[in-house]
């Protein structure tokens, strides 16, 4: 084993590139609170993503208190289900998924993994937190100001949305949407680093073709955030200006309560278009870094190296690009031209191309593998399940003949909790268990992780598979309550019923995951310095967790990440920055450099 | 290497390892901060062309009433144009080292925004006080939409000038503000580009 710094001894000279000056933080404060620190940075973002993604998972159990035993809380008014499901959606989404891949994952593993000693523009990679911070502020106190959140589903379309009768017209929607342009405005000064970084940051011999997959995720999806995200900036500033400034840019001509309003000739269907244009790149903004983590998660807990690794990366291009010419199939309903419709039904199924590769390669990878059934693999191997599942339901809805019959039931919701819920989920959860003892030193408890895993991986499809089914049969979505309904079965009332109490088991299955963290953070087994025998260079630190500056001597990289099981070699992988003459081989051999090359 | 031949390596191979090695690992030769700055003009510009979009689908609705150009914005334009040229000579003189030169014209590059920012202020008053109001019409909702969206990025620029001219009265070096003066430079070509598209777009119509 080679330790950092061991470049004397390979077959390339040191780089001649100047060592980056790096900002030493001078306080307390300057260390832990307004830290310029990337890993600092992720772990800030982390938590406060993850808390705020608790507030919509307790709004998820309220939501399903109400659809599972209408009638028996009275606490649950039907503005204040509405508010629920705004909240819920628009939690999970934007503030919980987006933060926590990219803000989070993406801080943290960026410069660690391409072997730089911090982002390339460290204050504004610090602004970028604290502006998401007061995003989320601002979103968390539209709870609690006159007439409460807003009500207008996660989608926010007028002209609902800023009428009287949506809950949250006073207050709520205006709140909603500063805080969405915040959480841009923040977001950009984050993507910026990202990106940059990885082009331009990277440790010599990392070359593009050498990133673990990981990197390519959150780089395509960072890229895709960049480009997606001012759709919706454009959009909230104008609605903004519709309900604050009495402007008609999505306000039709219209008559609320008997009563014509000044709004006239705007376009709402213009909304639609801007939302949807972010919000289809938005899925793969949460998509793509999930295929990057998976595909290194599957690859070190099954020994072997990934399957087609070129197709890997431009399936995650390809996908990024296609995601941005098929954001009209969430309009189906919206009266558009059939032709318009036909481009798009198509387009969309053109993603399932590259999509099912990766998932061949997965597979793939996994075949004969030498497969560890730890935990983060549990997750990858539901993932990938979980991700077929939501997929192929994907390729229904994206006919327009079956979309509109299904439009706005719960085989929706079934299908994209699947694909962008439950799966991108449980990559974070795989890839918290994987990287944990990076972040702390030490190791999740693994017996409660186990219970954490079988109950959340079942309960899932517990609760989403009926889903399916009450979509069939017609159950719509956003309802406060079905009551009679003479298409709907009684049986359906009892599905509702099983469905939430399983999501109550899942619930609490979460609950046990966050005291793992907590438990495991104080008293947790010490973790070995690289615990799951990986390549990748952010478990090639100088210290361990990572300190300030990463690395000692920056590191180089002879390999690209996937060097497992080579035969000859007496480990069964080869860090990426381990000189070619420091391998191990398993018996002495002076023919070092041909057995490498085999 | 072109970003499409550094993506088609076969990484696996042993062979090209060598050739791989002795190659600086920066995808783009230039310094990084024009890296960040050329890819936050990719998000404005998907910014600014979804606003221009949505623009002209507001334009085939029936009720559009478009609204009257003032001189003051053709003046407006021009000053834009000035400003934009005085950062160009500026950038040119930090790459030759003639530090005065860059300090007057950087300077006057700066002053000449604010006027633009200013002026661009007084037009929008000028059109309230005609009676065109943003909630009359979307035509005038887009005007102040527009307008706005741009000066505020001027603004976010102004940010990037200011403390340019702190580094230059701190007395530092051509060749060490070089960099930003290029930035800035770059920006407001950016905005001019913008502005000159936009202002097309509405005086057309």
């Amino acid at each position: 084993m080679a330790h950092v710094g061991d470049t004397q001894a390979g077959n390339i000279p040191l780089a001649e590139v100047p060592d980056v000056e790096l900002y030493h933080p001078k306080s307390w404060i300057t260390k832990y609170v307004f830290s310029q620190d990337a890993k600092v940075i992720a772990i800030q973002y982390s938590c406060t993503a993850i808390a705020i993604g608790l507030v919509g998972l307790v709004l998820s159990w309220l939501m399903r208190l109400q659809l599972g035993f209408p009638d028996t809380f009275s606490f649950i008014e039907a503005s204040d289900y509405y508010q629920y499901v705004t909240m819920h959606g628009m939690i999970m989404v934007i503030y919980l998924l987006t933060a926590l891949f990219l803000g989070g994952f993406g801080n943290y593993l960026i410069p660690l993994m391409v072997g730089a000693r911090d982002m390339v523009f460290p204050y504004v990679n610090m602004l970028s937190y604290w502006v998401y911070l007061i995003a989320v502020i601002v979103l968390t106190a539209s709870f609690f100001v006159p007439g409460g959140p807003t009500g207008a589903g996660w989608t926010l379309y007028p002209p609902q949305a800023i009428l009287s009768g949506t809950p949250g017209q006073e207050w709520g929607i205006i709140l909603m949407l500063v805080s969405l342009i915040l959480f841009i405005i923040g977001f950009t000064m984050g993507g910026l680093n990202y990106v940059v970084t990885v082009l331009q940051a990277r440790a010599r011999g990392m070359t593009l073709m050498r990133l673990p997959l990981t990197i390519w995720g959150i780089f395509v999806a960072t890229i895709l955030a960049l480009l997606a995200f001012p759709a919706l900036f454009v959009a909230c500033v104008m609605m903004l200006l519709d309900r604050v400034l009495g402007t008609s840019f999505f306000m039709p001509d219209i008559v609320e309560i008997g009563e014509q309003l000044a709004y006239t000739g705007g376009s709402p269907i213009l909304f639609q278009h801007l939302f949807w244009f972010f919000g289809h790149p938005e899925v793969y903004i949460v998509a793509l870094p999930a295929f990057g983590i998976v595909s290194d998660l599957i690859s070190v807990h099954a020994r072997k190296s990934i399957f087609g690794y070129r197709m890997m990366v431009w399936a995650i291009i390809a996908i990024g690009g296609l995601s941005f010419i098929v954001w009209a199939h969430h309009m189906y309903v919206s009266g558009m031209n059939p032709y318009f419709g036909f481009f798009f039904a198509t387009t969309t199924l053109i993603i399932a191309v590259p999509t099912a590769l990766k998932l061949y390669n997965w597979v793939l990878t996994l075949w004969k593998g030498n497969i560890h059934f730890t935990i983060p693999m549990l997750f990858c191997i539901a993932f990938i399940v979980t991700f077929l599942n939501g997929g192929i339901t994907g390729l229904f809805l994206g006919n327009v003949a079956v979309d509109v019959p299904l439009s706005d039931t719960m085989f929706v919701v079934a299908h994209f909790h699947m694909v962008m819920g439950v799966a991108p989920i449980f990559v974070v959860f795989g890839a918290i268990y994987h990287w944990f003892p990076l972040m702390s030193g030490r190791m999740l408890n693994e017996g409660m992780g186990k219970f954490h895993f079988w109950v959340t991986f079942v309960g899932a499809y517990l609760i989403y598979f009926p889903m399916h089914y009450l979509g069939f049969v017609g159950v719509p979505r956003r309802y406060y309550e079905v009551g009679e309904t003479s298409f709907i079965p009684d049986s359906a009332a009892d599905l509702n019923a099983f469905i939430t109490v399983m999501v109550l088991i899942v619930g609490f299955a979460q609950v046990v995951f966050i005291f793992n963290i907590i438990r495991s953070l104080i008293k947790g087994k010490l973790a070995e310095r690289n615990p799951w025998n990986a390549t990748t260079l952010e478990w090639q630190t100088a210290e361990f967790p990572p300190g300030h500056g990463n690395f000692g001597d920056l590191p180089v990289v002879y390999r690209w990440a996937y060097e497992f099981s080579l035969p000859g070699v007496k480990d069964d992988f080869i860090p990426q920055n381990l000189a070619p003459n420091l391998i191990n081989m398993a018996d002495d051999d002076d023919s070092v450099d041909e057995q490498v090359a085999e | 290497m072109s970003i499409f031949s550094q993506i088609s390596e076969k990484p696996w191979l042993e062979s090209v390892d060598n050739i791989i090695n002795m190659r600086p690992s920066n995808a783009f030769h230039v310094p990084t901060p024009i890296v960040g700055l050329r890819i936050l003009l990719a998000a404005m510009t998907v910014l600014f062309v979804l606003t221009a979009i949505s623009y002209a689908d507001h334009m085939r609705l029936p009720n559009w009433r478009p609204l009257p150009d003032p001189f003051l914005l053709w003046l407006n334009t021009l000053i834009l144009i000035t400003s934009s040229v005085a950062l160009q000579w500026a950038r040119s003189a930090a790459r030759h080292g003639d530090l005065g030169a860059v300090k007057k014209v950087f300077f006057a590059g700066g002053v000449l925004a604010i006027a633009f920012l200013l002026g661009q202020f007084l037009v929008s008053q000028q059109l309230v006080d005609m009676g065109y109001y943003a909630s009359s019409n979307s035509a005038n909702a887009f005007f102040y939409l527009i307008t706005g969206l741009h000066a505020l990025h001027l603004t976010g620029g102004m940010v990037a000038w200011g403390r340019t001219i702190t580094k230059l009265l701190r007395g530092f070096s051509a060749s060490q503000i070089a960099l930003s003066v290029e930035l800035c430079a770059i920006y407001w070509h950016f905005l001019l580009f913008v502005w000159l598209g936009l202002f097309t777009l509405m005086v057309s119509t």
